[in-house]
């Protein structure tokens, strides 16, 4: 029965992952490429956001440290490519193998971090994960025969498959890259939620010496979890790179750091779902803040100065509205909003009622809502 | 061995400014069980604040009154304005309102004075004066080092020896039992956000201008240094605060001195987790039971 | 007959939405002992909370030297005379024996009485003084049991409202506290709202007895009287 159960969820995340992928791939074919290109990064954000959110929501660790995370996959996709570049290698592998590098790095990296920040409990994990922020970059700049320093370094990556024609769009190439990425993790880290181990994981949130009594390894359990979430980060990461073609310590600030967790908030901490509405603020803030500052900026000096620091305010100034007023974040009101409706045949508390999930639809089951 | 003698002098008034800072942090830390995320952020605002008076008036000490005004004013407003508001029963939440208020400082400072670093002057010569033929402290490691002691002095006194220090010590420790003995908890929490706010920007000024100057970003590693060191030195404990930022400025000048700048961070961070692992109360720092 | 210095009436309260209290009814007398008595749980803690407003109060009231007391802010009740020593005592662990004592009358403006306050106490709990400067986590239960009362007293409170003194103390070490208390009550005027299981030594202090039980009162008499019921200990204290 349960077995069944499961089974089924897996095969609706699947199903609904297939149509997603499929509304996306016809959703190209009428973005301009710079849309295409502005999808390719969210859909590269929602990997580190989607895992981050997974991180802070159902296992409660927070980590400041997402953005230099995303920097080690996006380091570890380029020094593979290089490689793979001077080996003469083409085609698919050109792409796939540094993609999987910069997975594996931030995995390993994270382990390593997971593994002393499972024994923590109230501010020394942000600490630790801070601390990240400032030793990646200035990893760059002592490695910069390297790694390029400030510089930076560049990606090489092919243009679309001839297969597709001569005059198939790059943007639209890499937006199905970043988007088949981003819902393979979705997929993935959907099923990992509803899987044994993400009741586990809840387990631990909610108190440690319970779960340990119930037969859980709880550091294991910890350290497996920023593991899971380090790895997507690093697949964001490496996405960007991918994406920007470079790399450089100047895009992963503490700032970014900060935005990516803001994002999570935002959508609402712990809701994959939520994690969509991150990534998607996080594309299209700044541009709305460039242009409103552009119209402000009555001088061209006071414009620039406004163009960034604006959307930083704009992010702050949600952060702590959210914080306070709606701590559920988005995806929480929606829920709330959607359980509001009247339903005529709202199933009530049903033994399927805890697999009652997908992770980009409006819920209300509390099994879904992975809240803090 | 001078050389080693010279590091560890300068290593001493780097650190004490860390200290400082670093008990602002814990000031804060016993006060309300949170840490400070904008401790940084707010600092280097009243950097800016002093960088603006000093400018306009042409003195060094009216710009540091007016900082470290600047910063009581600032952290006793977080406090009543911001922090009082937050569902503290989820520690999350007063991190994340924290990181947003490091965005919001740091977006208005943009704005107002740019990306660009502003040099600041200091009020004595940075030259080293020699011993012998030994260059040891400038006059300025002198100022900042005789600040520090006496800023920790006078703290130490208010703590110990007045009634505003008593009061307030019973609020951090035990605020239900500090209410029921007419303790205004509240207030006593919002005085210790001003005073941190003061410490804390008073640290800053006294680093800032050995850098590159204001800057919106300017105090975020001071911030990490600093946090490391109350980490080290045990969150809860006011001392440990001291002898961690001591250290940390004696591991960073012993490593900047011995090897070249640049993997100080990397130091930093591998201090940080052995004492994490090894002892997660800090090292002066204890976890027994509050009230009995 | 003059009206009671402290009177409750109708009094429900609790945690959240359970109340815990059911229209509970008490007079204190000025300058009397009045002792609560009840099995674990019965409310008596919960009783001292709802009169210092910890926890809420949804029904009846609360009359204090003739005005109404609910409402008060729990930091004010010490400056209209009223000193709460809460269950399991409140010393302050990281404080010194001189520290907590001076916390005892920080808020007062005369401090000279203070001291004169503190000196009164240290004559009183004569073990207190060799203690001065120990921290508040270095005393045994029974010091930390005068500290506290102690501390409560240099407020110069009219009530006193103590939460089972004996607590994990010695039964002479009770005696001994109890009898001190009553002493200070009958030289200075000292009103005294005592919750305790132990019901002989409160009785033996006390002038007035009330039961609680399961948040009502169930018996309220004077403190003799309630000491030799055997019935009612039977049933509602459980020996
Ligand atoms: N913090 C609390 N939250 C919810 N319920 C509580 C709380 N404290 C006490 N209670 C409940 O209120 C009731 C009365 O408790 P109270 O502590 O007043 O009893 P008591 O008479 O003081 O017992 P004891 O002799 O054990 O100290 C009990 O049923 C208890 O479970
Ligand atoms: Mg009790």
């Amino acid at each position: 029965m349960l077995d069944r159960l499961s089974h089924h969820t897996l095969l609706r995340h699947l199903l609904l992952t297939l149509v997603a992928g499929a509304a996306l791939v016809a959703l190209t074919y009428g973005l301009s490429p710079y849309r295409s290109y502005q999808l390719a990064t969210g859909a590269a954000y929602l990997c580190a956001t989607a895992g981050l959110t997974l991180l802070v929501g159902l296992s409660g660790q927070l980590s400041l440290g997402h953005g230099a995370l995303m920097a080690v996959g996006a380091y570890a996709c380029a020094l593979t490519s290089a490689e793979l570049g001077d080996a003469g290698t083409t085609g698919p592998l050109l792409l796939l193998l540094p993609l999987a590098a910069a997975v594996v790095v931030t995995a390993a990296v994270g382990g390593v971090v997971g593994l002393a920040g499972a024994r923590l409990h109230g501010p020394y994990l942000p600490e630790l994960t801070l601390t990240l922020t400032i030793v990646v970059p200035s990893i760059t700049t002592t490695f910069a025969d390297r790694l390029g320093g400030d510089q930076g370094l560049s990606v090489l990556v092919e243009p679309a498959p001839a297969g597709l024609g001569a005059t198939f769009p790059l943007e639209r190439w890499q937006a199905w890259i970043a988007c088949g990425a981003a819902l393979l993790t979705m997929f993935l880290l959907a099923n990992l939620v509803h899987s044994r181990f993400g009741r586990e994981v809840r387990a631990v949130r909610d108190d440690e010496v319970a779960a340990r009594l119930a037969g859980i390894d709880v550091a294991r359990t910890k350290v497996l979890v920023f593991v899971v979430s380090a790895a997507t980060a690093g697949l964001g990461g490496g996405l960007l790179a991918v994406l920007t073609q470079a790399v450089s310590p100047g895009g992963f600030s503490l700032a970014f750091s900060l935005f990516l967790l803001m994002a999570v908030v935002i959508g609402g901490i712990g809701r994959l779902a939520g994690a969509v509405w991150g990534a998607l603020l996080l594309v299209v803030l700044p541009d709305l803040t460039t242009s409103l500052a552009d119209r402000v900026g009555s001088s061209p000096a006071l414009a620039e100065r406004l163009d960034g620091n604006l959307s930083l305010l704009v992010f702050g100034v949600v952060l702590i509205v959210v914080t306070i007023a709606f701590p559920q974040g988005i995806q929480g009101l929606l829920s709330s909003a959607a359980a509001r409706l009247p339903r005529p045949s709202r199933p009530g508390p049903s033994p399927s009622s805890p697999t009652r999930s997908s992770p980009s639809r409006p819920t209300s089951t509390s099994s879904e809502s992975i809240d803090v | 061995m001078d050389r080693f003698l010279f590091l560890t002098v300068d290593g001493l008034a780097r650190g004490a400014t860390f200290a400082a800072f670093a008990l602002a942090l814990v000031l804060i830390w016993r006060g309300a069980r949170l840490v400070n995320f904008s401790q940084g952020a707010m600092a280097a605002a009243t950097t800016y604040v002093a960088y603006s008076v000093t400018t306009a008036s042409g003195s060094y000490w009216l710009g540091l009154v007016a900082a470290v005004v600047a910063g009581l004013v600032i952290g006793a407003g977080t406090e009543r304005l911001l922090m009082r508001h937050v569902d503290a029963s989820q520690p999350l939440n007063t991190v994340i309102v924290a990181l947003g208020l490091v965005l919001v400082i740091q977006a208005v400072l943009g704005i107002l004075y740019g990306s660009e670093y502003r040099p600041m002057d200091v009020p004595f010569s940075r030259t080293p004066l020699s011993i012998g033929d030994q260059p040891l402290l400038s006059p300025y490691d002198l100022f900042v080092l005789g600040t520090v002691v006496a800023v920790m002095a006078a703290l130490g006194w208010a703590f110990t020896r007045t009634d505003l220090g008593l009061t307030m010590r019973a609020a951090a420790f035990a605020p239900d039992m500090a209410r029921l003995l007419g303790v205004d908890v509240r207030r006593m929490l919002t005085l210790s956000w001003g005073v941190a706010g003061a410490v804390g920007a008073l640290a800053a000024l006294l680093i800032v201008p050995t850098e590159l100057g204001a800057h919106p970003h300017a105090t975020d590693l001071v911030f990490v240094y600093a946090f490391t060191a109350a980490v080290v030195g045990g969150l809860d404990s006011p001392v440990g605060a001291v002898v961690g930022g001591l250290g940390v400025g004696l591991v960073l000048s012993y490593v900047s001195g011995y090897s070249g700048s640049d993997i100080s961070a990397v130091v930093i961070l591998g201090v940080l987790v052995a004492v994490l692992l090894l002892k997660p109360s800090g090292l002066l720092g204890h976890t027994s039971a509050r009230v009995v | 007959m003059t009206a009671p210095l402290l009177q409750v009436r109708g009094l429900t309260a609790g945690y959240g939405g359970a109340p815990v209290l059911h229209d509970v009814e008490l007079d204190v007398p000025a300058g009397s002992i009045v002792a609560v008595v009840g099995a674990n749980g019965a409310g008596k803690t919960s009783l001292l909370r709802a009169l210092c407003g910890t926890i809420g109060v949804t029904a009846g009231s609360i009359t204090w030297d003739g005005s109404e007391l609910s409402g008060t802010r729990t930091e004010d009740l010490v400056r209209r005379g009223i000193a709460h020593v809460p269950e399991g005592r409140g010393v302050i662990t990281e404080l010194t024996v001189e520290e907590n004592l001076r916390l005892g009358h920080v808020w007062r403006k005369d401090k000279a009485d203070g001291r004169r306050a503190t000196d009164e106490v240290y004559a009183m709990f004569e073990p207190l003084v060799r203690r001065r400067g120990s921290a508040g986590h270095q005393l045994s239960g029974g010091e930390r049991q005068m500290l506290a009362i102690g501390r409560a007293l240099v407020a110069r409170p009219r009530l006193l409202l103590l939460d089972e003194p004996s607590l994990g103390l010695a039964p002479k070490v009770t005696a001994q506290i109890m009898a001190l208390l009553r002493r200070r009550c009958d030289e200075t005027g000292l009103t005294v709202l005592l919750v305790e299981q132990n019901v002989r030594s409160a009785m033996s202090i006390a002038d007035h007895g009330v039961v609680l039980s399961l948040g009502r009162v169930v018996a309220s008499d004077t403190a003799e009287r309630i000491g030799a019921d055997d019935d009612l200990r039977h049933a509602y204290l459980g020996f």
